[in-house]
C-alpha cells in the first residue's frame, strides 16, 4: 500500500459525498480523468453563469478557464466545508467579479442589484379589475390552466427555447439567481452565499425572473392555442 | 377560520407566489394565501403555471463543452500537474 498523504487523512473531507471525495482525491493525485469529468459536468454552465458578469461570451469562456486554474491551485487546501460543486462555483463567481471590475463594466453583481426591477409587476396590471371596480384587483383576464397541454409540447425544444431566450433577456442579477436556483438546482441558502445576497433580495430577484419567464411561456403557449 | 382577515386581491396574490413557494410567508399570510386560493380558479391556474415554469426551466441544459475549451483546459491541467 502506498503511504497515505496528508490530504487523505484530513478529517474535514468526511463531510463530502463519496463522489466528491473521489474527485478531490483524483485531482490531488493529478488524475486527468477526474478533471475531465468535472469540466464535462460544470464548464458549460460556468460559462453561462460568467456571461452575466462580463461583456461577451469570449470573456466568459476565459473567466471560466481562469476559474478552473483557481480550482487546481486551490484543491490541495480545499477543506470540504461546502460541496465541491459549490466551491467551484464560488471560485467562478469571484473570478468573474474581478474580471467585471477590470472590464470596468457597470457591475451587475446580484448583491448590488438586489433592487433590480423593484416595482415591476409580475403580471400586466391591465389583466386585473381597476381600483374603482367593485372587486378591485381581481382577475379580469385570468390565466388559463396548462393542465390540458400535452407533456410532449411542454417539453418540446421550442418551448425550452422560449424559456432560454426569456432568461437571456433578464437583467444580470435576475439571470444569475434563476440560473443557479432553477437550472443548476442550488438551494436558496447556497445561492445567497454564492452571490452574497440577503434571503429577501434573493427572493425578489427570483420572483421577478420567474414571473417574466412565466409570462413568456404564457404568450407562447396561448399563441399556439389561438 | 380567519373571517376578519381582509381578502387578498388576485393582483397581490401574484406578487406573493414566490414567497409562498419558498416557504417565506409568515403563517397568517400563508393562511390568507391558501384561503384565497381555495376559492379562486384564476389564482390556482396562476400558481400551477408558476410551478410548471419552474419545472420546465429545470429541464434546460447548457450545451456540451466545446472542443477548443476542452483542449485548452486539458493543456492547463497537464502544465499544472508538472508544476505541482
Amino acid at each position: 500500500m502506498p503511504p497515505m498523504t496528508d490530504h487523505e487523512t484530513r478529517p474535514e473531507l468526511d463531510r463530502l459525498s463519496a463522489d466528491d471525495r473521489r474527485l478531490v482525491a483524483g485531482l490531488r493525485a493529478g488524475d486527468e480523468a477526474a478533471f475531465e469529468e468535472l469540466i464535462e459536468r460544470y464548464h458549460p454552465s460556468l460559462v453561462r453563469l460568467a456571461m452575466s458578469f462580463v461583456s461577451s461570451r469570449a470573456v466568459a469562456e476565459d473567466v471560466a478557464q481562469d476559474a478552473w486554474l483557481g480550482v487546481l491551485r486551490g484543491i490541495g487546501g480545499f477543506q470540504g466545508r461546502s460541496s465541491l460543486r459549490t466551491w467551484i462555483y464560488r471560485i467562478l463567481v469571484n473570478t468573474a467579479k474581478t474580471r467585471g471590475v477590470r472590464e470596468s463594466r457597470s457591475i451587475p453583481f446580484a448583491s448590488l442589484g438586489g433592487r433590480e426591477g423593484d416595482g415591476e409587476p409580475a403580471v400586466d396590471p391591465g389583466r386585473f379589475r381597476p381600483a374603482d371596480d367593485v372587486l378591485p384587483g381581481a382577475w379580469l383576464s385570468p390565466p388559463r390552466s396548462w393542465d390540458g397541454l400535452p407533456e410532449a409540447e411542454l417539453l418540446g425544444r421550442e418551448t425550452l427555447e422560449v424559456i432560454d431566450r426569456a432568461i437571456d433577456r433578464l437583467p444580470p442579477a435576475q439571470r444569475q439567481v434563476i440560473r443557479l436556483r432553477d437550472i443548476d438546482g442550488f438551494s436558496a441558502r447556497e445561492v445567497s452565499e454564492l452571490l452574497d445576497l440577503s434571503d429577501a433580495n434573493e427572493r425578489v430577484l427570483l420572483h421577478r425572473a420567474r414571473s417574466k419567464v412565466r409570462r413568456a411561456l404564457e404568450d407562447y403557449l396561448s399563441e399556439d392555442a389561438a | 377560520m380567519s373571517a376578519q382577515l381582509e381578502p387578498l386581491p388576485c393582483q397581490e396574490m401574484v406578487e406573493l407566489v414566490t414567497d409562498y413557494l419558498e416557504g417565506a410567508l409568515p403563517p397568517a399570510d400563508r393562511e390568507r394565501f391558501e384561503l384565497h386560493l381555495a376559492g379562486c380558479d384564476g389564482c390556482t391556474a396562476y400558481l400551477e403555471q408558476m410551478r410548471t415554469t419552474i419545472r420546465l426551466t429545470g429541464r434546460l441544459r447548457a450545451q456540451d463543452i466545446g472542443e477548443d475549451a476542452r483542449a485548452a483546459l486539458t493543456e492547463a491541467f497537464r502544465s499544472w500537474r508538472v508544476s505541482e
